[in-house]
């Protein structure tokens, strides 16, 4: 078990203020929390000490030379001064020292105005070089499509190397040479062989790592920059968008806000291209003569609005898909729209968890503590099992954080699942089961039959930070008896489960975590990035926002949706950023009696089947919610525009006024007050929203009541380079996949 | 085969001319691991009392007590713990390590075990320089034959104790000579320094408790535990006991290798042993312990007795005992650069003020030297010198910065004479920058 008790306090003194810090802590650190300034270089928080760049030297009382503050633990008594003239000629002459071999081309430099060699510079001076020798020159070399290197830059502060072994677990960059020549290197001679999460290219302090889909496009200061929660997978990481003329030109996370502090992966980092795709769809298509033909917006709402009168008033059928990608507001308002305005229970979502096994089979168990578990608190577990899935690839920001809590806080981490994954290498027990449903059950004292079907188990697999020894694996039914033994015993324990883990098997997987002494939590993991909001707002035949029961007789799920769809039995189809066909095809001739209406920013299989085609803003373009995989809501801000598509919201607020519901013009902040009000769980405070934290959300409403078949998840199954069908429409990630190819990977 | 110098006082060079000392039979017929038979029956206490009575500091440069330095080892460890013997003899104007090396390697072996003995160490390594590789061979030779003769390997001679030892050598870096950075290249990885705390005696090489001392260091303990501790003492003033091989090279008409008890007077060494300046010509300076050690004048030079306390009085450190001489006809200027592009060579590229002040002063040396120096650079490579001097990770900065002030601030008028494209006054060429 973590050891909970605070460090005692120790007083030190810092340019003549008394401070106090808990024992332990560096001495830069202490600094910093009470608001002294130590500059650093290469001392990064949460990774390895480096003492390289001396930028830190303070004076000691008692010690003979100048120490270093990102290495030197504060100590009762300890007097320091950070602000002497001593210190300052150490700063300066550091400065000076790394300037001497550094290219003066900030006006060139992706890094000007960012950079924290010029802020240094500035602040601490040596803003006059006395190095009158001819400068090292090195040409610039491109690593991978999305990182380049330009070694007279680079100040070896060592981060790069150290964000990609330590915090990635990648171990893609190294150092080669020595004194004057050592540089830093990538894994395969000339290029990486990496992860392409682009943490390296953000924590460099200087432009010596650039990104490649950034790089020379624009400076800083030319740009406004926007907090939003990135569009792609469930994790809800924040990417401060750099936004120029309403178009995204990068993203990243330097300010180290957010849920994910320092970290986002590839397709946050690089994936935000495909809002400037030219294949965006810019104008509202209706099918004329067969063909999908450019219309106004005001002939395509009104052909939608009117042919769906059509179809009422002739009593047909409709069915509405929703987006796992729109924000809550526009997931919320379309469940409205489907009941209230198309009187259709007939409504589904692309679902990769069931959330509502999960809420019916967590309410016997009250709300205190809270069952779920936010993304934050991985790093901080003492212990966490992992049921199926491969966060690295499919969950980046979990994968992170649980690598985290293993470095950081020795978390003991219980992987149980069907094959090698690269969190083994951090585990601590793992166990492989072909039937994970079986191994579930033994989990929860039901026989030894899942023992049978047990695989392997082990420790982990590569050890770079010390573990606790283990003895000798033992046989595999005894090792799962192990496993199941060990996690009997953690009295706080985060289960984390995959799309593998549904219905029965997931009931049988709380009652295993209810059952335990302490504190148990959950992560559902969904793949998209408002998948557990869609679910919360109620797209579904037989629940309403919050799993309440839907009123009326329960509608099609997804699945009977196509099948009708398929055998001509529904009239009209409302897919709003989705594409169902890609999982479900149904052939053309099929769809000639079904008036389909599309939603998206492509034209997907499913809109190239349409007759109406409506352009769509993406999740970066507008304001409102949404909720990660852990259930945690965050404001989404607007930060790019795309001239001709619309929200989602406004269009239903369009069509519903089209279709005589009078529903007024779109405001996403009075939607938001409707799902306080009517969800329960989402009455979270605005004021914690709108600083950009996150918020957890709780919608127990008692039992989930279960009317329809259940449906089954069809996960994506997204590698670290795809994100369903959005991430097609990245051409940074296709490039970063065309390059692995080619490389025979 | 170096016969002795009627000056000398020979207590680890006594096997130097003895050819076959670097056998077994050689070795045990002049008094070979009677000092281990002697540590097998005394308490590991006893053995480090015994050291720390000797006065024997540490014969690398540092000059650290050794008793004190294997008294730090904690008796109980739950990871193993190592006894390294540091031949990454790398210091400019060192050469005595390769000589023991060469001579008399069981009387490492012999001290490697006996350290073993004391601090409760099972296994050791002894890291050789990569430009000594040629000596890996003879080392590995008496590494089997001791084994054999069950001087090393489990229970040894019989007593339950058990010592395990292997060579290693390094790929050619002086910064592995460093402590931490030599552990780091024999755990494998790349040759730099570690944090400190953790020192070597708590978490060394393999993360487990280390004692590291010189070749030079090691083989004087086995003639300490024979004689004991008081008799190596006394061959030199207080705190600075025993004996100490001294390689005189440079300006003399002999150089060479010494052992003389410490406190003996430089100026004896250079006229008595080294046979006088070459060519009658007159002392300039004196490296005293190697080239990180800040050169000496003449004048502070003849007076001076060679051990720790005696020179640092002065301003310098004995160091490695590489004495280096010059003579009137020396250009200060060249013999800066020419440690410089040592060091800037060597620097392992760590930290910033050793990685860009070495080159910094290399360049601006070299430039000085071929005439293109400019008055203000002699102020300004004495400031860098001062910003790397005491700021860098580990101490190879300080050796670059060290020698660097001393000849700018002793020799400063030959700087001057070297102003304005003026070529060397010493007829010295222009040195080609090195890398």
């Amino acid at each position: 078990m973590a050891d909970t008790t605070p460090a005692p306090l120790v007083n030190l003194t810092v340019n003549g203020r008394a401070l106090q810090a808990p024992a332990g802590t560096l001495l830069i650190e202490a600094c910093k929390q009470n608001h002294i300034e130590v500059p650093s270089f290469c001392y990064y928080p949460n990774l390895s000490l480096q003492a390289a760049c001396r930028m830190c030297l303070v004076e000691i009382e008692k010690m003979p030379k100048l120490q270093t503050a990102c290495t030197v633990v504060v100590s009762e008594g300890m007097v320091v001064k950070s602000d002497s003239e001593t210190v300052h000629r150490a700063r300066k002459s550091a400065i000076e020292f790394i300037l001497t071999n550094h290219p003066l081309d900030c006006p060139v430099c992706d890094a000007g105005g960012e950079c924290e060699l010029q802020d240094m510079t500035f602040t601490y001076g040596a803003e006059k070089g006395r190095f009158v020798e001819p400068k090292r020159h090195r040409d610039e070399q491109q690593w991978s499509p999305v990182v380049y290197f330009d070694r007279p830059r680079c100040i070896l502060c060592y981060r790069c190397v150290r964000v990609c072994g330590e915090a990635m677990d990648v171990w893609a960059l190294g150092v080669a040479n020595r004194g004057i020549n050592a540089t830093i290197i990538p894994s395969h001679q000339d290029h990486l062989e990496c992860e392409e999460c682009g943490n390296c290219v953000d924590i460099c302090p200087v432009g010596a790592l650039t990104s490649g889909a950034y790089r020379y496009k624009t400076r800083p200061w030319e740009m406004k920059h926007v907090g939003a929660v990135c569009a792609f997978c469930g994790d809800g990481c924040k990417t401060t968008l750099g936004v120029r003329n309403d178009a995204i030109l990068r993203g990243d996370n330097r300010d180290k806000s957010g849920i994910n502090g320092d970290f986002l992966c590839i397709k946050g980092r690089y994936g935000l291209d495909f809002t400037q795709h030219p294949e965006r769809l810019k104008q509202p298509l209706v099918r004329r003569e067969g063909k999908l033909q450019p219309v106004s917006w005001t002939y395509a709402l009104e052909t939608v609005a009117k042919r769906w009168q059509e179809i009422q008033k002739a009593s047909g059928s409709f069915g509405v898909v929703g987006s796992t990608r729109s924000l809550n507001e526009e997931a919320f308002a379309l469940q409205k729209f489907a009941r209230t305005v198309l009187q259709t229970n007939n409504l589904d979502h692309h679902r990769t968890a069931d959330f509502p096994t999960l809420y019916d089979a967590l309410a016997g168990r009250g709300p205190a503590p809270a069952p779920l578990a936010a993304m934050h608190e991985l790093k901080a577990a003492p212990a966490v099992l992992l049921v199926g899935g491969n966060p690295t690839d499919e969950h980046p920001l979990l994968a992170w954080n649980l690598r985290w809590g293993y470095r950081q806080n020795k978390t003991r981490l219980y992987i149980l699942n069907r094959g090698d994954i690269k969190l083994r290498r951090q585990a601590y027990r793992y166990a492989q089961a072909d039937d994970l449903g079986a191994a579930v059950r033994f989990l929860n004292g039901e026989g030894a039959a899942a023992a049978a079907s047990l695989t392997g188990v082990g420790e982990a697999s590569e050890k770079r930070w010390p573990q606790t020894p283990v003895s000798t694996p033992a046989p595999l039914d005894e090792g799962l008896q192990d496993f199941r033994a060990r996690l009997r015993q953690e009295q706080d324990l985060i289960i984390v489960f995959s799309a593998e883990v549904a219905g029965d098997d997931l009931r049988h997987l709380v009652a295993f975590g209810s059952g335990l002494s302490g504190a148990t939590r959950y992560i559902a993991l969904a793949d998209n990035a408002n998948s557990h909001g869609a679910a919360d707002m109620g797209l579904y035949p037989d629940l309403g926002p919050g799993y309440t029961p839907a009123p009326g007789a329960p509608g099609l799920n997804l699945e009977q949706m196509m099948a009708a769809l398929r055998q001509q039995n529904l009239c009209s189809l409302y897919v709003v950023g989705a594409n169902p066909f890609r999982l479900h095809p149904v052939e053309p001739e099929a769809l000639k009696q079904t008036f389909l209406v599309v939603q998206d920013l492509f034209l997907t299989e499913t809109a190239q089947a349409a007759d109406v085609v409506l352009p769509a803003l993406c999740a970066y373009e507008k304001a409102g919610t949404v909720t990660n995989t852990c259930g945690e809501v965050q404001v989404q801000r607007r930060g790019g525009g795309f001239e001709g598509a619309k929200s989602d919201l406004e269009v239903l607020h369009l069509l519903a006024d089209l279709m005589g519901a009078a529903w007024g013009a779109a405001n996403p902040d009075r939607t938001l007050q409707e799902i306080r009000t009517q969800v329960k769980g989402y009455d979270v405070s605005l004021a914690r929203l709108l600083a950009g934290e996150s918020v957890l959300t709780l919608p127990l409403n008692g039992r989930v009541p279960r009317t329809a078949a259940p449906a089954p998840l069809r996960p994506n199954r997204d590698s670290l380079f795809t994100a369903g069908t959005l991430g097609r429409y990245s051409a940074t990630m296709n490039s970063v996949m065309e390059k692995k190819l080619e490389q025979g990977r | 085969m170096t016969k002795p110098h009627p000056l000398e006082t020979r207590v680890v060079s006594r096997r130097f001319d003895q050819p076959d000392a670097h056998t077994l039979p050689g070795y045990l017929a002049s008094d070979g691991f009677q000092a281990l038979e002697k540590a097998l029956a005394m308490a590991p206490e006893a053995i480090i009392e015994e050291v720390k009575k000797s006065g024997l500091r540490g014969r690398g440069g540092a000059g650290f007590p050794t008793g004190m330095k294997w008294s730090f080892v904690p008796k109980q460890s739950p990871r193993a713990k190592f006894v390294l013997c540091n031949a990454d003899e790398s210091e400019p104007g060192t050469c005595k390590d390769r000589l023991i090396l060469e001579h008399d390697p069981f009387a490492v072996i012999e001290g490697m075990v006996i350290a073993g003995l004391a601090i409760g160490a099972k296994q050791g390594y002894i890291y050789i320089r990569g430009e000594y590789r040629y000596l890996l061979d003879r080392m590995e030779r008496a590494i089997e034959e001791a084994r054999a003769a069950g001087y090393l390997g489990k229970n040894i001679r019989g007593r339950g104790l058990d010592f395990e030892l292997w060579a290693h050598t390094g790929a050619g870096a002086y910064e592995c000579g460093e402590e931490s950075a030599l552990m780091e290249s024999l755990e494998g990885k790349r040759g730099i320094p570690r944090l400190k705390p953790p020192f070597p005696a708590v978490a060394g090489y393999m993360g487990g408790p280390t004692v590291i001392n010189n070749v030079e260091t090691l083989a004087s303990v086995p003639p300490i535990l024979i004689n004991g501790g008081e008799w190596f003492a006394a061959f030199g003033p207080p705190k600075n006991g025993g004996t100490r091989l001294f390689c005189l090279s440079g300006h003399v008409r002999q150089q060479g290798v010494w052992e003389v008890p410490l406190g003996f007077p430089l100026r004896r060494l250079i006229e008595e042993m080294g046979g006088g300046m070459r060519n009658g010509a007159q002392l300039k300076a004196v490296v005293p312990g190697g080239s990180s050690t800040p050169l000496l004048p003449a004048s502070v030079a003849w007076e001076l007795n060679l051990d720790f306390d005696s020179v640092a009085k002065v301003g310098s450190f004995l160091g490695s005992g590489g004495v280096v001489v010059l003579d009137e006809n020396t250009c200060m200027v060249r013999f800066a650069l020419r440690i410089m592009q040592f060091y800037r060579h060597e620097s392992c590229g760590w930290c910033v003020p050793c990685r860009e002040g070495t080159q910094w002063l290399q360049a601006s040396l070299a430039r000085f030297h071929g005439g293109g120096g400019r008055d203000a650079d002699i102020a300004l490579m004495r400031e860098v010198s001062e910003n790397i001097l005491g700021r860098t990770f580990c101490a190879l900065g300080d050796a670059a910065a060290m020698p660097t002030i001393s000849i700018l601030d002793h020799w400063r008028q030959e700087f001057v004479d070297h102003l304005n494209g003026k070529p060397c006054p010493f007829g010295a060429t222009t040195l080609a920058a090195a890398h």
